[in-house]
Order: C-alpha cells, then sequence, then structure tokens
C-alpha cells in the first residue's frame, strides 16, 4: 500500500495532480483512494490531496502515515511533512520552499520555475509535479500516467501537459 | 333555474366555502374562472396552486388538479410544475400575507425567472385566517391585532415590486371591479411569462373592523370610491391621489420565457426528445 | 459489468439518481454537496431533462416537490444549514405522501459550524427534523460505490412507499474518489410511479391505499382533478377535522413503511460468527471501524461488526440478535452521540453499549478504534 500526500496552497493544482495519480492507477487495475482538506479559500490557503494506492481493497480513506509528501509551498512544508514516514521522501519546490524541514530525505525540484520556463505558465506546476512524483515512486507507469493527464486536461492543451508531465519526469536523477 | 357554465370549474361537493359572509376572495375565485372559461384553458391541463392562508383556500373548491402548498411556497412548487410539464397552464393563488411576506423571496425570483406561471395575489391587506395580524400590505397606520396603534411599517405595493423583479405582465383590479378583475386575469393567462395580478378584496371581518370601515357593501364602495382606472391615475395631480390606488394594467413586457428558454439549453444539450 | 474509473461519492450519488430514472433536479449550492448539483446540472438537459438552482434551500423543496407531482422523478441535495431550511417541505412530503429524495452531505455543525468537514451529526435530525409525527427512511452508505447503489434504492423506495427518503451521506464519503465498477443500465431495477388503478368514474380517490398501504395518486395533468395538501386529509384528498381520520391518516403514514421494516433495513456483519464484541458502525466511520476491526482479529480480539446501511428506519432486529450475542458494542460516531441511544434501545440490556464519539472535524483513525475495542473487551469502563 503507498500513501501519497500532495500540498500546496488552493489554485496550485494539488487536488487535480492527486485526482489523476489515483486514475492512473485504477488504469492500472489497482484500488485507489483519493481525499482532500482544503479551507474555504478557491486561491491560497493550505490545500492538502492525498492518494492512496494498493492491491487489496482500501477502507480507512485517509494517509496515516506518508511516504511521500509533495510540498510546493512553505506553509505547505510546515504542515504537512512532520508525519513523514522514517525513511520517506519529502518532494518540495525549490524556490517556493526556501526554508526546507529538517528531513533527512528531501528531493528539491525547481517545480515551478520549470512549469514557467520551459512550458510557458506556472499553472502546469502540478504537472511537472506529477512526472516528478512517478519518476521517484514508480507507483504507476509513465504512459498511464500520460493517458490519464491527456483525458483530464483540456484537449488543447494536452501536448503543452505532455511537455509538463517530461519536464517533471526528468528533472528527477536517479 | 339559470345555467351557470362556469359551475363545471367548481367541486360542488367541496361547497360552501369557509370564507365569511362578505369576504372578497369567492369574487376573486370566480373571477379566475371565469377567466379560465374565457381563454378556454383545458381543465385537465390547468393546475391551482395556492399557499396558505384564506385566499389560498380557493385551490380545494376548483375543479381542476389543486395543490394547496405551504405557507408562502407556491411559486416554487408551481414552477416546478411547470417547468417539469411546460405543457400544463399553472395558476397560482396566494394572499397578501404568502405572497409578499413569507414568499416574498420565491415571489421575486418567480417573477426574475419569468416562468409562465399566473400569479393571482388576493389582498386582503391583513393576516385573516389567524384573526388579523398585520401583513406586509397593511397600509400604514392602519390597525391589526399586531399592530393595535396602527401599522408603522411601510408597506409593500406589489405591483412594483412584481415589475422590478422582472414579471413580464403587471396588474391589479378589485372584487367590486368584477368583469375588469376576470379580464385582467384572462390577458394574464395570453402573456407567456410570469404574470402577476393583484385582486384588492374586502376583508371586513378582520381588516374592516379592526379599522371601523363599515361591513361588506361599505367596503365594496370604498374599492369603487377609491379604485381609479390607469388611464385617469395617470392624469391626476399628485394632491388629488392621497387615499386612492390605480387599478389596471401597469406594466407588459417580451422576454423570454423560462421554459422555453431552458428547452433551448436541451437542445444545446442533445437531449431534445 | 462498465469498466473501473475513479469516481467521486457525491457524483455516483448523481449518476445513481440518473441511473433510477430521476430526470429532475432543483437546488441550492452548499458545501460539501454542490458536486451533485453541478454533476446534475451537466448530465440532465442532455437527458432531457430539468435542472434549476433555486433562490433558496426551501424553495429547492418545493420545485422538486411541484416536479413531482408533474410526473417527473426528482432530486434535491444539500448539506447541514440547507437540511434545517428544508425540513418543512420534507414534512409536507410526509404528509402529501410524495415520493422524493433529499440527500445529506453531513458536515460539522451546529449553524454553519465546520462547512468543509465530515460529521455524522444529522443522524436525529434525518429521522425528527420536521414537526410532527412522520415515518422516515434514511439511507447511508459507506463507499462510492454505495452511493450510487443507495440512490437508486432511495429514489425506489420513495416511489415505492411515497415517501420522503433522505440519502444521509457523509464528507467522508461524498468527496471521496475510489475506484468503482458501475451495473450496467438494463441490471437496475426500477420502481415506476405508481399510477391509478380505476378511473374517476370508477369512484378513484387519490388516497385510497392499495394492498400495500401506499395510494396511487395520479400525477398531475392526468385529467382525475385531485386535490393535494398538507392538511391532513381523508382518501379523498381533501382536509378533514376528524379525529378518526387524523388518526386514522397518521396511523398509515408510518405502518405503510413500517409494516416491511425488516425487509428494507439494510445491514451487513464482519466477523460476527463467533463473536464476543461488536462494532456498530456506519457512513464512512465504517470504513475505518472494519479495518479496525480486521486488526484487532488479528490481535486474537474476538470483535466482529454490523455495519447498518439503513439508518431510518432502526435495524432492530439485528441489533437485538447481535446484543444477545455478544458482551458489549462499540458504536464510533462523528457527533457527540447520536445513534448510540437507538443502538442502546434496541440492545435492551441483553449488551453494554459503549460510545465512541468524535466531533473535532477528524475522522476516526484505525489505531484510535483498535484502543477502544482493546478497551471494551478489557472491560476497561465496566
Amino acid at each position: 500500500m503507498a500513501q501519497i500526500r500532495l500540498s500546496g496552497s488552493g489554485g496550485q493544482g494539488v487536488i487535480t495532480a492527486a485526482i489523476i495519480l489515483a486514475e492512473a492507477a485504477v488504469r492500472e487495475g489497482k484500488e485507489a483512494v483519493q481525499s482532500q482538506s482544503y479551507g474555504p479559500e478557491a486561491r491560497g490557503g493550505a490545500s492538502k490531496a492525498e492518494v492512496i494506492i494498493s492491491d487489496q481493497p482500501i477502507y480507512h480513506p485517509k494517509v496515516l502515515v506518508p511516504e511521500l509528501v509533495l510540498a510546493l509551498t512553505q506553509a505547505a512544508a510546515d504542515k504537512y511533512s512532520k508525519d513523514l514516514a522514517v525513511g520517506g521522501t519529502l518532494v518540495i519546490d525549490t524556490d517556493l520552499v526556501p526554508n526546507p524541514p529538517n528531513f533527512p530525505n528531501i528531493i528539491s525540484i525547481p517545480i515551478t520555475k520549470l512549469a514557467v520556463d520551459k512550458i510557458g505558465k506556472s499553472l502546469f506546476a502540478n504537472i511537472v509535479a506529477l512526472g516528478a512524483l512517478v519518476k521517484i515512486t514508480e507507483l504507476v507507469d509513465f504512459e498511464t500516467i500520460k493517458k490519464a493527464v491527456a483525458q483530464r486536461v483540456p484537449p488543447a492543451t494536452i501536448d503543452r501537459n505532455m511537455q509538463a508531465l517530461q519536464v517533471g519526469y526528468d528533472a528527477v536523477t536517479k | 333555474m339559470l345555467e351557470r357554465s362556469y359551475e363545471k370549474y367548481f367541486r360542488q361537493n367541496r361547497l360552501p366555502h369557509l370564507w365569511c359572509p362578505g369576504c372578497g376572495n369567492g369574487t376573486a375565485m370566480k373571477s379566475i374562472v371565469q377567466a379560465i372559461e374565457t381563454k378556454n384553458l383545458d381543465q385537465d391541463k390547468t393546475i391551482i396552486v395556492s399557499g396558505i392562508g384564506c385566499s389560498s383556500r380557493a385551490s380545494g373548491y376548483m375543479n381542476f388538479d389543486t395543490l394547496h402548498t405551504a405557507h408562502g411556497r407556491a411559486i416554487p412548487f408551481a414552477t416546478g410544475i411547470k417547468l417539469a410539464n411546460p405543457e400544463l397552464n399553472v395558476v397560482v393563488i396566494t394572499g397578501d400575507g404568502d405572497c409578499t411576506a413569507i414568499g416574498g423571496n420565491h415571489f421575486i425570483h418567480g417573477a426574475r425567472r419569468n416562468v409562465d406561471l399566473t400569479v393571482i395575489m388576493f389582498n386582503n391587506h391583513i393576516y385573516g385566517m389567524t384573526g388579523g395580524q398585520a401583513s406586509p400590505m397593511t397600509p400604514l397606520h392602519k390597525k391589526a391585532t399586531t399592530a393595535p396603534y396602527g401599522t408603522v411599517d411601510r408597506p409593500f405595493d406589489a405591483c412594483h415590486l412584481a415589475e422590478a423583479a422582472g414579471a413580464t405582465y403587471v396588474a391589479r383590479s378589485t372584487a367590486f371591479h368584477v368583469k375588469h378583475l376576470s379580464d385582467m386575469i384572462a390577458a394574464g393567462f395570453d402573456n407567456k411569462g410570469f404574470s402577476f395580478i393583484e385582486a384588492v378584496v374586502q376583508c371586513p371581518t378582520a381588516f374592516g373592523r379592526k379599522n371601523k370601515m363599515g361591513d361588506a357593501p361599505d367596503m365594496m364602495k370604498w374599492m369603487r370610491d377609491t379604485a381609479v382606472m390607469k388611464a385617469a391615475w395617470d392624469k391626476l395631480p399628485e394632491d388629488k391621489r392621497e387615499g386612492k390606488f390605480p387599478i389596471g394594467l401597469f406594466y407588459q413586457a417580451d422576454f423570454l420565457e423560462y421554459t422555453t428558454a431552458y428547452q433551448e439549453v436541451i437542445d444545446v444539450a442533445g437531449g431534445a426528445k | 459489468m462498465s469498466e473501473a474509473r475513479l469516481i467521486q461519492g457525491n457524483e455516483a450519488c448523481a449518476q445513481g439518481a440518473l441511473a433510477a430514472g430521476v430526470r429532475f433536479f432543483g437546488g441550492y449550492p452548499i458545501t460539501p454537496s454542490t458536486e451533485i448539483a453541478e454533476t446534475m446540472a451537466q448530465k440532465l438537459p442532455g437527458l432531457g431533462g430539468k435542472f434549476i438552482q433555486m433562490e433558496d434551500e426551501i424553495a429547492s423543496m418545493g420545485v422538486v416537490l411541484g416536479a413531482v407531482l408533474a410526473g417527473q422523478k426528482a432530486l434535491t441535495a444539500t448539506s447541514g444549514p440547507g437540511f434545517s431550511l428544508k425540513q418543512e417541505l420534507i414534512g409536507f412530503a410526509a404528509c402529501a405522501e410524495i415520493p422524493i429524495v433529499i440527500v445529506n452531505v453531513q458536515r460539522v455543525g451546529p449553524s454553519t459550524g465546520q462547512p468543509t468537514s465530515p460529521a455524522q451529526g444529522d443522524v436525529m435530525q434525518a429521522r425528527w427534523g420536521t414537526h410532527g409525527d412522520h415515518p422516515m427512511i434514511a439511507l447511508s452508505p459507506w463507499t462510492v460505490r454505495e452511493a450510487y447503489d443507495a440512490t437508486i434504492l432511495a429514489v425506489n423506495y420513495s416511489e415505492r412507499f411515497r415517501t420522503p427518503v433522505i440519502l444521509l451521506m457523509d464528507e467522508i464519503v461524498g468527496h471521496l474518489r475510489e475506484k468503482v465498477v458501475l451495473p450496467e443500465l438494463k441490471d437496475i431495477e426500477i420502481y415506476p410511479r405508481r399510477v391509478p388503478k380505476i378511473t374517476r368514474a370508477e369512484g378513484y380517490e387519490p388516497y385510497r391505499p392499495d394492498e400495500d398501504m401506499v395510494p396511487n395518486v395520479a400525477d398531475f395533468g392526468q385529467g382525475y382533478h385531485i386535490h393535494v395538501t398538507g392538511l391532513i386529509h381523508d382518501e379523498t384528498g381533501f382536509p378533514s377535522g376528524s379525529p378518526k381520520v387524523t388518526e386514522d391518516a397518521i396511523r398509515r403514514m408510518h405502518e405503510k413503511i413500517m409494516h416491511v421494516q425488516d425487509e428494507i433495513t439494510h445491514f451487513e456483519e464482519f466477523f460476527m460468527e463467533d463473536a464476543q464484541y461488536a462494532v456498530v458502525a456506519y457512513g464512512g466511520t465504517a470504513r475505518t471501524a472494519y479495518e479496525a476491526v480486521r486488526t484487532a482479529r488479528e490481535h486474537g480480539l474476538k470483535v466482529g461488526m454490523v455495519r447498518l446501511m439503513t439508518i431510518w428506519p432502526f435495524a432492530d432486529k439485528i441489533i437485538k440478535k447481535t446484543a444477545k450475542q455478544v458482551k458489549a458494542i462499540l458504536v464510533p460516531e462523528l457527533n457527540y452521540g447520536q445513534l448510540v441511544g437507538e443502538v442502546e434501545r434496541a440492545a435492551g440490556g441483553s449488551a453494554r453499549v459503549k460510545l465512541l464519539a468524535k466531533y473535532n472535524t477528524e475522522i476516526f483513525t484505525p489505531q484510535e478504534l483498535v484502543e477502544a475495542i482493546e478497551n471494551l473487551c478489557a472491560g476497561v469502563d465496566e
């Protein structure tokens, strides 16, 4: 069972990214649940989305001990990384999390900067992050996540979203 | 015995009605069925919807499919009926308290949507069924059991309200001007959209007695003497309008009717049957 | 079976309603139920159905009841504050016997409370929210797939009994997305609108009960000239002040549902064969309870679980049976303690009943429930 938490502020698309990740898992025949908690703000505020992927039916729907936390803001990194599993991974946006929490395994990627520089809009940061997460976790095949993204985003943006996925994927060196 | 063609529109076994002797509601109710007869509305396809209060008991006496809803809620129910089956003619009978107090929000939004309903508000200026409490249409300084020193609440002009909210047909008449009232309602049936007709009715038991307006005939005379036809009212100088009120057709407009507009949504979505 | 998809609980509810033949939705936006309205707004016109956003929650109830009387199957959806406002016309639907399904995706209350956080605090409001004596059916799904199935069942029960049915969802299930395989439409049983069996000339009366105690009320526009009212009425549909009519009407309103109480109280039992302790749970909380019971079993505790899907009428029979079998029952609820009272009543002293209440915006963790089960088995608070 894999427990993943994606966090940031409202409008950064972490919930959408979480949904796509869960959809990709379902495409591969796995069990998946996705849930979220959010404040009253449509933009800003703290936003958290969780995905559990398993080979077995999933009952309790929330992440208990995340193996991976993605944090796209400093506030999210501070708030949502505390209960990370020992040996887990914290993925942060290099520029938006200037003071990384004290955690042994941090992967820092300039996610939003990559989205702006390579795709032209910060809007694609969540998809860049998704590409990186797939490379790090190997939870779903890269081809599957491509299909899941293509199904979810507006048709006119598919090409740029595919680029965004690739940029995120390539940003992780293993 | 004189053949009365409108009798088929009443549930004879539900009569006599429960209204007080001298009440104007019966006159207004009869004006409605006469308008239905004049416009030859299909009795099986005409639905009478009412709220709660003296006025709203009318639905029980009328030989159609009838719906006596909860207090103030006639217009939402009627909206559902009309939208679910636009072939039906939907007539709403409401009172001044039902329509402008507890149902005030529904009233303005019904008008805003321009749903094809014909709403007839019996205005007796008071809550009759509960024994004479002040309504939002009790005139300033008039007395009621909850305004024993005279009301200080400024009353609504329901016709102005309907017009401002988007109704596409707005008229007023009285239980004295029977033929005129029926004509105003009939013309409301012709309007495809939200039609609002205020029927001023006498309530000798509550409003009249509280305000020393005499018995039913006295109140009929009051309506005769204070109601002024729209054309004459428009020419009346401001200082001569004191104590009088206009009747007639106040407003009429063409605007896309709601169920027609929604059919366009269905067509766009590909759901046309 | 269709292919597996990731679907949100609220969307599954809307899809279930459409599958059950609902073609009319009236509503008002409120978190956390809004996705139901949004799905209906998107899907209904394409099916020739109608969606209308009303000016308030009360109007939303009125408009759907009007649509039902005009022949459509209809749905409305809301959450706590809106559920409070809808109570007036839920009572109207009970009294005038109008089939309607009201979805309440529960959030933390009272009042505006915690709009985006889960709770199960409307259990008693679902039963007794509107004034006066009235029966109530309320179903509470625990999975996204069951949100779909329970909505269909709710629509069917509303039509069969001509009564309001409440789909008592919670934010956990409403906002959860999970893998779901939906049934083929052709495999779904739909209870059709009841229709008059005789004509007006033959003496049709809209509120005369059929053999199952439910009347065959004609839809408007069919020429029956029926009268529908929220006043207590006799079989003709017209109001009556008679004590006998009143008594008969209120009794039949209840008995038409209660005579099939056992048939419509749906539940599941897990690990109950040799259980000496039981957890009784419902809605989203049952998911965590299941996981905890499984873990407790692994720890060697003889604990089982009864998961209630029908909340009202209450599943007296299974709780009585369970209470006779076990020493103690744990009732975890995301409220200050509501359904636990019913469990206690039905248990009738045969087993100890212990409440585990949580009302702080967070759902239970499996660990909390495992500990509570361990304490229950150890008789810690006896």
